[in-house]
C-alpha cells in the first residue's frame, strides 16, 4: 500500500517534471535540504547559484526546518513558466524588472505588507507585490590591455567618438547584450533608448565595429578580462564587481551621463503554496542591506538611497505600468527590428 | 409614571438631533462630490492616456501600426499604483494590447472618449475608448483604442475623503451639540432667573413678580401674578375674618359676662345667683373655646408658610408666662421658671410658639389645684426641650398619644371646662416646626408634664 501510494507520487512527479522541462528551459537547479523538514520553500529564480546559495543557506541558519528548491531559469522563461504555463512557485526572484511588473499587473503576483515595509524606499515596492532588494547599475567593463585606469571614456558620447576615431582597433572587439536573448539587456537597451538619443547613435557605431554579442555578462567580463574584448558595454554592474574581486584584466567604469540601475525583484506568485514561507523569505530579503555578510558573499549591493543621492548619475529604473510599454507586441518587434537593423551589419 | 418632561433636555435633543443630521448630509455630500471629482481625475488621465497612445497611430505599407508612447502608460502609474491594461483594435481585430480586455462601450465618435466600468482579471477595471480614422487604404480603418485602470487608488482616496469628512463631520457634531447645550441653557436662563425670585420670597410675600421676563413666559408672568394678587386678598380675607372673629365673639362675650356679675351681686336669691353662676360659667367656656378655635385656625393658617424669623425662647417664654401671671394668681399658683441664663435663639414663627405655650400653660393652670406650683423649663442638647409641669391630677389613665387629637380630652377632667383643643394647637405648632409635642406624668406625683420639644438648628 505504502510502496504503491510512494509510486504513484514517483510517477506523478515524473511527469510534472517532464511537462515542465518541456516547455520553459531550467539551467539550473538545486535542493537545499534542512534537516529535520518541515515544508518545501520553491523559488524560482534568475540569479546564480553562486550568487545566491550564501542567501539560502543564511536564511535557512535563522529559520530552521524549511528547504529550499531553487531554480534557476533566464528571465523570459520564469516569465514563460508563470505567465503562460501558470507553473507553481512559492516565489519568482528576478533581474527583469519589466516582466516582474508585468506580472504583477496582469494578476499573477499576490500582496504582503513586508515587515519592514517603511524602510523601504517608495521606489522599491510597487502595489505591495513586487520588492526590490538589490539596485544593480549597468557598467562598462574596459579591458587593461586596451585602458589605463582613468583613461577610458566617461560618457557615451565620449565613448562614439573614441570608437569612431578607431575604427581598426575595436573593430570586432566591442561586446554588448544580444537583447533578443537576454531580458537584462532587452531592458537596459530600452530603457537607454528612452534616456537619450546616444542609445541609437552608440548601437550604430557598435554594429559598424561588428559588436559581438552576448547572452550574459559572465561571459562578457571573462572575454575582456583576457583581452579578448576592449570593452563590454551594459554590463550587470554586481557580477562584474564580484568577478573583479578573483580576476585581473580588466575595470569597471561607471558612466558619467546617466546610469541605468536596475533592481532585482521578489514577488509570491498567486498560486504559490507555501505562502507563509515566502513571505519569511520576502522580509529576509528586504534586511539584506543590514547583514554586510551576505552583501559581501554574494555580491548583491543592497537598496541604498545614499548612493543614489551621492551619484545623480544613478537612475533606478522606476516601477510602473510604463515598464509594460517595451513588452508590447508591436513595440517590442519594432525595436528589435531597430536594433537589428543597427547592431547587425553585413560586412561589406 | 412617566418622568417629568424638561424644556431643557427636550431642546437639547432636538437641537443635537438636527445636528447629527446635518453631519451626516455633510459626510454623505463630501464623500459624494470628491470621489465623483476622484473618479473624473481618472476618467481624465485614462483619455489623456487613450489620445496620447491614438497620436501614435500610422500606416506602414496599408497596415496599421502603433509606436505605443511610453509616457502614453507611464503617466497612468504616477499618482497610483492600480494595474493597467490596453487594447488597440482595427475594425474589431486586436492589434496590439489584452486581446480580451472588454469594451462594452464602444466610441461612436471620433476623439470623444467613452468610458466604462468592467470586470477584468479579478478587479473592477475603469475603461476609456477613443475612435480614431487611421488612412491606410483608400476609406480609412477604424481604430479603437481602450485604456484600463483599476480602481484600487481611487478606492483608497474615496477612503481617506470618508474618513476625514467623517472626522469633520463628527467634529461638527460634537460642536454643535455643545452649543445647542449652551443655547438651551441660555435660553432657559429668564426662566430659572424667575423660578429663583419666586422660590427666594418670604412664605408671606405675595407681591407680583417684576423679574424681567421674556415675552413668551410674560402670559405666565401675568397668570401667576393675577393668580397671588387673587391669593392675597383671599388670605387677607382670612386673616381679617379670624381677627375680627375673635373681636366679634371676645368683646360682647366680656360685656355680657360684666352684665352677668352685676346681676349676680344685685340678686338675693340662691337659685337665681347659682343660675347667673352657671351663665357666667358658660360664658367662660365659651369665650375659652372661641378662643382656642381661632387660634388654632390661626396656627393652621400660618403653619401653611411658616416663618422662619430668629427669635429667642427664653424672652417669649417669659413674656407668655408673665402674660398669664395675672390668671395664675388669682389661684395662687406660682410659675417656677428654669430658664436658662442665656437667650436659647430658634428659627421659627414667634406668633405661633407663642399660642402653643399659651395653651399649654392655660391648661397647666386649668387642672392645677390652687396654691400649687408650675414649674417651666427650657432644656438644651441635642433638641430644645421646653417643658410646663403641674401639680395637678394629671393624665389619668388616659391614652397619652389619642389626647392630642381635636376635641379629645382627658378622662378625669372632671367638671372643668374645655375645648380639648390646647394640646391639638400646641401639638401642630411643634410639627409645623419639625418638632413633637411629648405628653408624660410628672417626675413628682401626680401630675402633668407636656414638652415642646423642638429641634436645635
Amino acid at each position: 500500500m505504502r510502496f504503491a501510494y510512494f509510486a504513484l507520487r514517483l510517477i506523478a512527479a515524473t511527469c510534472l517534471w517532464i511537462s515542465a522541462a518541456l516547455a520553459y528551459e531550467i539551467e539550473d537547479h538545486q535542493y537545499y535540504a534542512a534537516t529535520p523538514e518541515v515544508s518545501v520553500l520553491r523559488i524560482i529564480s534568475t540569479a546564480d547559484r553562486g550568487v545566491f546559495e550564501p542567501i539560502i543557506e543564511a536564511f535557512q541558519a535563522s529559520n530552521a526546518g524549511i528547504s529550499v528548491d531553487y531554480t534557476i531559469v533566464s528571465a523570459t522563461d520564469l516569465m514563460q513558466a508563470i505567465y503562460t504555463e501558470g507553473a507553481s512557485f512559492d516565489l519568482a526572484i528576478s533581474s527583469a524588472m519589466d516582466l516582474q511588473t508585468k506580472l504583477a499587473n496582469d494578476g499573477y503576483a499576490q500582496s504582503y505588507v513586508p515587515q519592514r515595509a517603511a524602510s523601504l524606499p517608495d521606489w522599491a515596492i510597487w502595489r505591495n507585490q513586487l520588492f526590490a532588494f538589490t539596485q544593480e547599475p549597468a557598467v562598462m567593463v574596459v579591458s587593461d590591455k586596451y585602458f589605463k585606469e582613468g583613461e577610458a571614456p566617461k560618457t557615451r558620447d565620449a565613448l562614439i567618438a573614441l570608437l569612431r576615431e578607431n575604427p581598426e582597433t575595436f573593430r570586432g572587439r566591442i561586446g554588448t547584450y544580444d537583447v533578443r536573448r537576454s531580458g537584462f539587456g532587452y531592458l537596459m537597451a530600452t530603457q537607454d533608448s528612452r534616456t537619450s538619443e546616444t542609445f541609437w547613435r552608440l548601437t550604430e557605431v557598435m554594429g559598424r565595429l561588428d559588436a559581438q554579442l552576448y547572452c550574459c555578462s559572465g561571459d562578457m567580463i571573462a572575454d575582456v578580462a583576457s583581452g579578448k574584448l576592449a570593452l563590454a558595454y551594459n554590463v550587470l554592474g554586481s557580477y562584474a564587481a564580484s568577478e573583479l574581486a578573483h580576476t585581473d584584466g580588466f575595470h569597471i567604469v561607471e558612466l558619467t551621463d546617466f546610469v541605468n540601475v536596475m533592481l532585482r525583484t521578489i514577488l509570491i506568485p498567486s498560486n504559490a503554496r507555501n505562502v507563509s514561507d515566502a513571505q519569511t523569505m520576502v522580509d529576509f530579503l528586504i534586511s539584506l542591506r543590514s547583514r554586510a555578510d551576505l552583501v559581501q558573499a554574494s555580491g548583491l549591493p543592497p537598496i541604498d538611497t545614499g548612493a543614489l543621492r551621492d551619484n545623480p548619475a544613478l537612475r533606478p529604473i522606476r516601477f510602473g505600468p510604463g515598464l509594460l510599454v517595451f513588452l508590447d507586441q508591436l513595440k517590442e518587434s519594432k525595436f528589435l527590428r531597430s536594433w537589428e537593423n543597427s547592431i547587425v551589419q553585413e560586412t561589406p | 409614571m412617566t418622568r417629568p418632561t424638561s424644556i431643557r433636555r427636550r431642546l437639547f435633543y432636538q437641537l443635537a438631533i438636527v445636528a447629527a443630521v446635518l453631519s451626516l448630509a455633510f459626510v454623505m455630500v463630501v464623500r459624494g462630490v470628491a470621489s465623483r471629482a476622484a473618479e473624473g481625475t481618472q476618467d481624465d488621465i485614462l483619455a489623456a492616456s487613450a489620445t496620447a497612445i491614438a497620436d501614435s497611430l500610422s500606416s506602414e505599407q496599408g497596415e496599421v501600426t502603433l509606436e505605443l508612447p511610453y509616457s502614453a502608460l507611464s503617466m497612468l502609474g504616477t499618482i497610483n499604483e492600480d494595474r493597467v491594461f490596453y487594447r488597440v483594435t482595427v475594425e474589431g481585430e486586436t492589434l496590439t494590447g489584452y486581446p480580451d480586455l472588454p469594451v462594452s462601450n464602444l466610441p461612436t465618435r471620433i476623439d470623444t472618449p467613452a468610458f466604462s466600468t468592467e470586470f477584468y482579471r479579478g478587479d473592477e477595471v475603469r475603461l476609456s475608448s477613443i475612435l480614431r480614422r487611421v488612412s491606410n487604404t483608400a476609406t480609412g480603418s477604424r481604430v479603437v483604442v481602450t485604456v484600463a485602470q483599476t480602481r484600487s487608488g481611487l478606492a483608497a482616496i474615496t477612503q481617506r475623503i470618508t474618513i476625514t469628512a467623517t472626522g469633520v463631520g463628527l467634529l461638527f457634531f460634537l460642536l454643535a451639540t455643545t452649543l445647542s447645550l449652551l443655547a438651551a441653557n441660555s435660553a432657559l436662563r429668564p426662566l430659572r432667573r424667575m423660578t429663583g425670585a419666586v422660590t427666594r420670597r418670604g412664605p408671606s410675600d405675595l407681591r407680583p413678580v417684576t423679574a424681567e421676563t421674556p415675552a413668551e413666559l410674560a402670559p405666565l408672568v401675568d397668570a401667576l401674578n393675577s393668580f397671588m394678587a387673587r391669593l392675597r386678598s383671599s388670605l387677607s380675607r382670612t386673616e381679617d375674618l379670624i381677627t375680627e372673629a375673635a373681636h366679634r365673639v371676645r368683646t360682647p362675650l366680656a360685656t355680657v359676662r360684666t352684665q352677668a356679675e352685676v346681676t349676680h351681686r344685685k340678686l338675693n336669691k340662691p337659685e337665681h345667683k347659682q343660675a347667673i353662676r352657671d351663665m357666667i360659667r358658660a360664658i367662660d367656656e365659651s369665650s375659652r373655646s372661641a378662643g382656642q378655635i381661632l387660634d388654632h385656625a390661626m396656627v393652621t393658617f400660618r403653619a401653611d408658610s411658616l416663618a422662619l424669623d430668629p427669635l429667642d425662647l427664653v424672652a417669649l417664654t417669659t413674656e407668655t408666662c408673665d402674660r398669664l401671671a395675672p390668671t395664675a394668681d388669682l389661684k395662687d399658683i406660682a410659675f417656677v421658671r428654669r430658664l436658662p441664663a442665656g437667650p436659647v435663639t430658634f428659627k421659627g414663627d414667634g406668633i405661633m410658639l407663642q399660642a402653643a405655650l399659651h395653651n399649654i400653660l392655660d391648661n397647666a393652670i386649668k387642672y392645677s389645684p390652687e396654691d400649687s406650683d408650675i414649674t417651666i423649663r427650657i432644656d438644651v442638647s441635642s433638641d430644645i426641650k421646653l417643658s410646663i409641669e403641674d401639680q395637678g391630677w394629671g393624665f389619668g389613665d388616659a391614652d397619652l398619644t389619642s389626647l392630642t387629637n381635636r376635641y379629645s380630652r382627658g378622662s378625669n377632667v372632671g367638671d372643668v371646662v374645655g375645648s380639648g383643643l390646647g394640646l391639638t394647637i400646641a401639638d401642630e405648632v411643634a410639627r409645623a416646626h419639625g418638632g413633637t409635642l411629648e405628653l408624660s406624668h410628672s417626675m413628682e406625683g401626680q401630675g402633668a408634664c407636656v414638652s415642646l420639644i423642638l429641634p436645635y438648628v
